[in-house]
């Protein structure tokens, strides 16, 4: 087990807190960056989709995660910076001013959305978000001049200076790259008096308001990066898809992205990085699956779905901290085996709530 | 002039008139106690003077400037920080992090310079941390600094919460029954700590509080409520045997 010492407020705030971090953390970084080199085209592409699901999930995890607002409605925010992306590269622009564009539209809208949607919680948030994906799909339907309706939108190339960043390769070190950052404005932003402000929000919005944070004003700023950041996911999305059509983005995709954050483990961001794994990488699973089982039960329509929702229902009733939960409670089993209390992640229930002000 | 100013102060919730007509002053300096049978209305005088509520009439003046209608996360800038009955902690974030957000109103810095952790923010949070470390001296709670609230049992989550109140260092705290579910040596060790920061941060307490024996040896000045109305003000002896306190307490 490893005890660091602390002498300074600086080993809090750092990001790298201590040499483990440095080992570990160092490692992945080189096995991902070396991935080209030894991982077959095929996996190279699943593990870009990864990424790209990773950075949606951000954006998701500081909405749900952090300040504590369920959206269903987040494939919405990867449609828009999806299409926005797609039709200013067919208007000729450079990708990565679209792809900034994309980002930034798209975060303008979660800010609009934030309003009528500061006078919700739980689940009527859930259901307005829900409505708000499905207008933005039938604009999207309906919207043909612009959007290219049923038939869609073909997704031109992304290419700059001569270099082909649709090209597998290229694409699976900028969606790295672009992951990467992310998470490190999503690492400050959480270190930081905004980061905490969201969720002083999810804790508790009586108290938070009482220590002078704006609940309106925070929740609109946690709204718009996380459809920023959705967005920006989107934008990658459609160099993926090739072409975009209004059935890439529906409710089940939302509900993935939802199921993402929850499985991967709500309130920490290697939750994400879990979640995108999992989900990126199930349908693949359920794709095997289908092949060994008989044809009678392979064909049952809308398996994938229903197999989606059974794991969400079981993570939530028996895992709530998701994956990164249960990987806590098995490093800590070795941390300090052969002591190891199973009491110890019991969760204590707390009476004093009856007089709390809503 | 006096620090806060309640003026014929009254809040109805459509028939119920939780608080009518109260009137009070409370000078800089003191610490005052609010004591009360169940219902009197003491809470939601605090509630009132926080802004969670919205006065039906009436006013309240703190430090010359009227605050009726301020909003809510306006109140802390002021300089009014506040505890809860039950705690109103941030559950599932360290108790160094609660802390922390006791110092956002102290917050400079924008967004985008947050988000790239400029030095201004870094130099900013190691500001916060020297606030938030000289609050956990003060009530000792360094034991405690890295662990979660849910895990604290609950006479170190009170203090937590005036720790948190202490980091937004204000000028009036109100506190809501701090002593509720302490034994009593830590009630003890609260009285102490109720004089230090009385005197030695000059920060002026309002309290509403149960325990007599504290509230006597506590508070400057006592007020006594029964079904939202003011029954009288004064020292604490003097309060404890005004007949009418006696009659809220215990009948005719």
């Amino acid at each position: 087990m490893r005890f660091v010492r602390k002498t300074k407020y600086q080993q809090d705030i750092n990001l790298i807190q201590h040499s483990g971090h440095v080992l570990w953390y160092g490692l992945l970084l080189l096995a991902v960056f070396s991935a080209p080199l030894w991982l077959d085209r095929f996996l190279l592409g699943e593990f870009t989709y990864v990424f790209i699901y990773a950075i949606a999930g951000l954006g998701l995890m500081v909405l749900v995660g952090y300040t504590g607002l369920v959206s269903l409605g987040h494939a919405a925010f990867l449609a828009i910076g999806a299409y926005v992306h797609a039709y200013l590269l067919n208007q000729g622009l450079p990708f990565p001013v679209t792809m900034l564009i994309a980002s930034l539209f798209s975060a303008f809208v979660g800010a609009m959305i934030a309003i009528p949607a500061l006078r919700m919680t739980g689940i009527y948030l859930a259901v307005a978000t829900l409505a708000f994906a499905v207008i933005v799909e039938q604009v999207l339907v309906h919207w043909s001049s612009v959007t290219g309706g049923f038939r869609g939108m073909a997704v031109p190339r992304a290419e700059l200076g001569g270099v082909d960043f649709s090209s597998p390769v290229v694409f699976y070190f900028l969606s790295l790259t672009l992951l990467l950052g992310s998470m490190i404005l999503v690492m400050n932003l959480l270190r930081s008096p905004a980061g905490r402000a969201m969720t002083a929000v999810r804790d508790s919005e009586t108290s938070a308001e009482s220590m002078g944070i704006h609940i309106a004003r925070t929740k609109t700023l946690a709204f718009a990066l996380s459809a920023g950041f959705t967005g920006l996911a989107g934008a990658l999305f459609a160099h993926r898809l090739t072409y975009l059509a209004p059935d890439a983005f529906t409710i089940i995709t939302s509900i993935q992205l939802l199921l993402m954050v929850v499985v991967g483990g709500l309130g920490s961001l290697h939750g994400v990085i879990y979640g995108a794994i999992f989900i990126g990488l199930l349908p693949q699973g359920i794709a095997i699956l289908r092949d060994t089982v008989p044809p009678a039960i392979a064909q049952i329509p809308g398996l994938e779905p229903a197999i989606f929702g059974l794991i969400l229902i079981l993570f939530l009733i028996y895992e709530p901290l998701g994956i990164y939960g249960r990987w806590r409670k098995v490093r800590l089993f070795f941390e300090e085996f052969p002591l190891y209390r199973k009491a110890t992640h019991k969760r204590q229930k707390s009476f004093l709530r009856t007089e709390r002000l809503q | 002039m006096s620090l806060l100013e309640a003026e014929a102060l009254s809040v109805h919730f459509g028939g119920v008139k939780a608080v009518q007509d109260v009137s009070f002053t409370v000078e800089k300096g003191e610490v005052f106690s609010i004591v009360g049978p169940n219902g009197a209305g003491k809470t939601t005088i605090f509630n009132l003077i926080s802004r969670i509520y919205d006065t039906t009439h009436g006013s309240v003046i703190f430090a010359e400037q009227d605050i009726t209608r301020v909003p809510t996360h306006a109140i802390a800038e002021l300089g009014i920080a506040r505890t809860f009955q039950n705690t109103e902690l941030f559950e599932q974030e360290s108790v160094l992090n609660n802390l922390l957000i006791g110092c956002h109103i102290h917050r400079s810095t924008n967004l985008i310079s947050e988000i790239f952790f400029l030095p201004a923010v870094r130099r900013q949070e190691l500001a916060f941390r020297e606030i938030a470390e000289e609050v956990i001296d003060l009530l000792d709670l360094q034991s405690y600094r890295d662990q979660i609230i849910g895990n604290l049992p609950y006479g170190v989550r009170k203090m937590v919460e005036i720790a948190r109140a202490l980091c937004l260092k204000p000028k009036l705290l109100l506190l809501d029954e701090p002593s509720s579910g302490l034994n009593p040596e830590e009630t003890d060790d609260l009285s102490f700590w109720l004089e230090d920061i009385n005197q030695d941060l000059g920060i002026t307490v309002i309290m509403v509080e149960h325990d007599m024996n504290l509230v006597s040896q506590a508070s400057d000045r006592v007020m006594a409520l029964a079904d939202g109305q003011l029954l009288t003000v004064g020292s604490p002896e003097a309060v404890q045997n005004h007949p009418d306190v006696l009659r809220a307490y215990l009948g005719d």
